[in-house]
């Protein structure tokens, strides 16, 4: 295993004492309870709000972890200055960074997998409940594949937000790098809006400033694609793969800015 | 070839922040250490000691200057295979165990998970962390954690160590541990680059030594150089004298100092002629009686407050 790797397996192993797959239980527990409660009430339309409620609840916890774990991920090393003895092993600056990130990843992915699921579990148990003349009602059937592809753009999502709060991380503090991370969410799921900005107000100035926020905050908006599967709509393939070119591209970009800044930084 | 060598290195740091001006942590330090040496970097609290470890870790980045390690620039990857690091009051993963941490440390090494093992056990042993291994370091002692730091920095059997401050932390039995660790290194053929303000250390365990104060360095050498070791005169402890036969050994000259100790003893300082012998047989014959009689020699310490309390100057470098 490279170097990159052995930092990797610490980072995960890191988040494994420190207890942050007990999320996972709390994913469960909402979730088997809500359908429980949502499939009291509603009749028909609880399998719709069920798969709105577990893609979003696995948006949401990915989303946490990323943010939470990712901001502490280097400043935590340099705070408590264990990254002193580290960086004096052979392993380069830009290493240790990659290490920290495929780490987080490799964490989010055993996440993510693991609630998925339990969300294909807890679907099935609802399909194998309903009468079929209801199921027939439904637009899709309750463990459709299709959803896989919304999960498949959420760990996309995940890993750019993971790249965010690492870049944030490798020179700020972990409160302003959440702030500035859950900034860049906040309008990357708005960005279409800044781009047509400019139509809807006269004041060249801010038409400009919004363009160029525009242009280098991600487009959080084009990895949510949740509405369009619960609905049965169809995803094309040629959406998927674009969707994930632009989203690694912006990860490579985040993650080399990141590593320059780090490369030339002074631990004091 | 030099086991270090710098020259003019020098590290600025901006304080103060409507009005910055630069702090000179280290100025200007041209240092060449051999190899095989057992070096002493010695300076009060404050002086640059930690500040040039980290330069030659390429921790921090120098102002000016440059530092080489075993013949390459500093940051060098194949150079930190050759050589270990333990900075000062080391931090570890707290989740792992020590056995996990030193496996980890040699993983980045490239060694085989049975060659991990085998030099995880035997420098656990070696720094005297028994069954303690296999539990989180958060449970650990700060000497238990510097035991461990120092274990951490001989992963690789490494040509050269630093060591930051190695005896911080450890009650005597540990120092002397450390201190027969640092003999042990220096047998292998190992140079041992250590930051102490702690001169007997120094005294007992260097070659040569380099004195820092206030970022610059006051003195360089080898200790036979710095300090006579010679004796200087005797200090002796006398119980039952009384304060006429005190005087009287006064105006002879056979005693130039007197100090009033407990019970009521007197520490006298004796010249180196004449001879202690005679000193004793007058006091004896006037009454008191032996305690102890020891040497005095000039020491390090002696050396290293004139050095430190001749460094002047300020260490802001005034703005234009």
């Amino acid at each position: 295993m490279s170097v990159i790797g052995h930092v990797a397996v610490n980072v995960f192993k890191e988040s494994v004492r420190d207890k942050i797959l007990y999320n996972l239980v709390v994913f469960a527990v909402l979730l088997i309870s809500a359908s429980y409660l949502i499939g009291e009430l509603t009749a028909g339309q609880d399998v719709k709000i069920i798969k709105d409620l577990g893609l979003a609840s696995i948006s949401i916890f990915g989303l946490l972890i990323a943010i939470f774990i990712g901001i502490g991920l280097v400043w935590k090393e340099v705070e408590k200055r264990s990254i002193y003895t580290l960086l004096a092993k052979p392993i380069r600056r830009q290493e240790f960074l990659l290490g920290k990130y495929f780490g987080l990843v490799l964490t989010l992915v055993i996440n993510v997998a693991v609630m998925t699921a339990a969300f294909y579990l807890v679907l099935a148990y609802m399909q194998a409940e309903t009468p079929p003349n209801i199921r027939a009602a439904w637009p899709a059937p309750a463990t459709d594949p299709a959803m896989l592809k919304a999960v498949a753009l959420i760990m996309l999502e995940l890993l750019l937000v993971t790249a965010i709060a690492l870049f944030f991380s490798t020179f700020s503090s972990p409160f302003l790098s959440a702030m500035m991370t859950m900034a860049v969410w906040v309008i990357g799921h708005f960005n279409q809006d800044l781009r047509d900005y400019g139509a809807t107000i006269s004041s060249p100035v801010a038409a400009a400033l919004a363009k160029g926020v525009y242009y280098v905050v991600p487009n959080f908006a084009a990895f949510d694609v949740k509405l369009q599967v619960v609905h049965a709509q169809a995803i094309p393939l040629r959406y998927l793969l674009l969707t994930s070119l632009y989203g690694a591209t912006y990860v490579a970009l985040v993650l080399l800015a990141a590593a320059i800044i780090f490369s030339r930084r002074d631990f004091k | 070839m030099d086991a270090i060598r710098t020259e003019a290195l020098t590290k600025h740091y901006t304080v103060g922040f409507w009005r910055p001006r630069p702090y000179l942590a280290l100025d200007g330090l041209t240092l060449q250490v051999g190899q095989g040496e057992v070096f002493g970097f010695l300076g009060p609290n404050g002086a640059g000691k930690t500040t040039t470890l980290k330069l030659l870790m390429q921790l921090i980045y120098p102002t000016s200057g440059r530092a080489e390690i075993l013949g390459k620039p500093v940051g060098d990857v194949g150079v930190k295979r050759r050589i270990g690091y333990l900075p000062e009051q080391p931090y570890f993963y707290d989740y792992l165990t020590a056995e996990e941490l030193l496996e980890y440390f040699a993983a980045l090494f490239g060694f085989a998970a049975g060659e991990r093992r085998r030099r995880t056990a035997a420098l656990l042993d070696e720094v005297g962390i028994g069954a303690e291994r296999r539990l989180p370091l958060r449970k650990f002692s700060k000497g238990m954690l510097q035991r461990v730091g120092i274990a951490q920095a001989l992963i690789n059997e490494p040509e050269l160590v630093f060591l930051d401050e190695p005896m911080s932390g450890l009650d005597p039995l540990g120092r002397r541990e450390i201190r027969q660790l640092i003999l042990r290194l220096r047998d292998r053929g190992c140079t041992v680059f250590f930051s102490s303000h702690v001169l007997a250390d120094a005294e007992t365990l260097c070659s040569r030594v380099a004195i820092l104060a206030k970022g610059r360095l006051a003195a360089e050498g080898r200790l036979s150089d710095m300090i006579a070791f010679e004796i200087r005169g005797w200090e002796l402890v006398v119980s039952g004298l009384t304060e006429s036969a005190l005087k009287e050994m006064q105006e002879h000259g056979l005693v130039r100092g007197a100090t009033r100790l407990a019970e009521g003893r007197y520490a006298l300082e004796l010249p180196l002629t004449p001879r202690p012998e005679e000193t004793t047989a007058a006091l004896v014959a006037r009454g008191a009686a032996l305690v102890s009689l020891t040497p005095v020699r000039d020491t390090l310490e002696d050396f290293f407050v004139r050095q430190v309390s001749g460094s002047t100057g300020s260490r802001f470098r005034e703005t234009a």
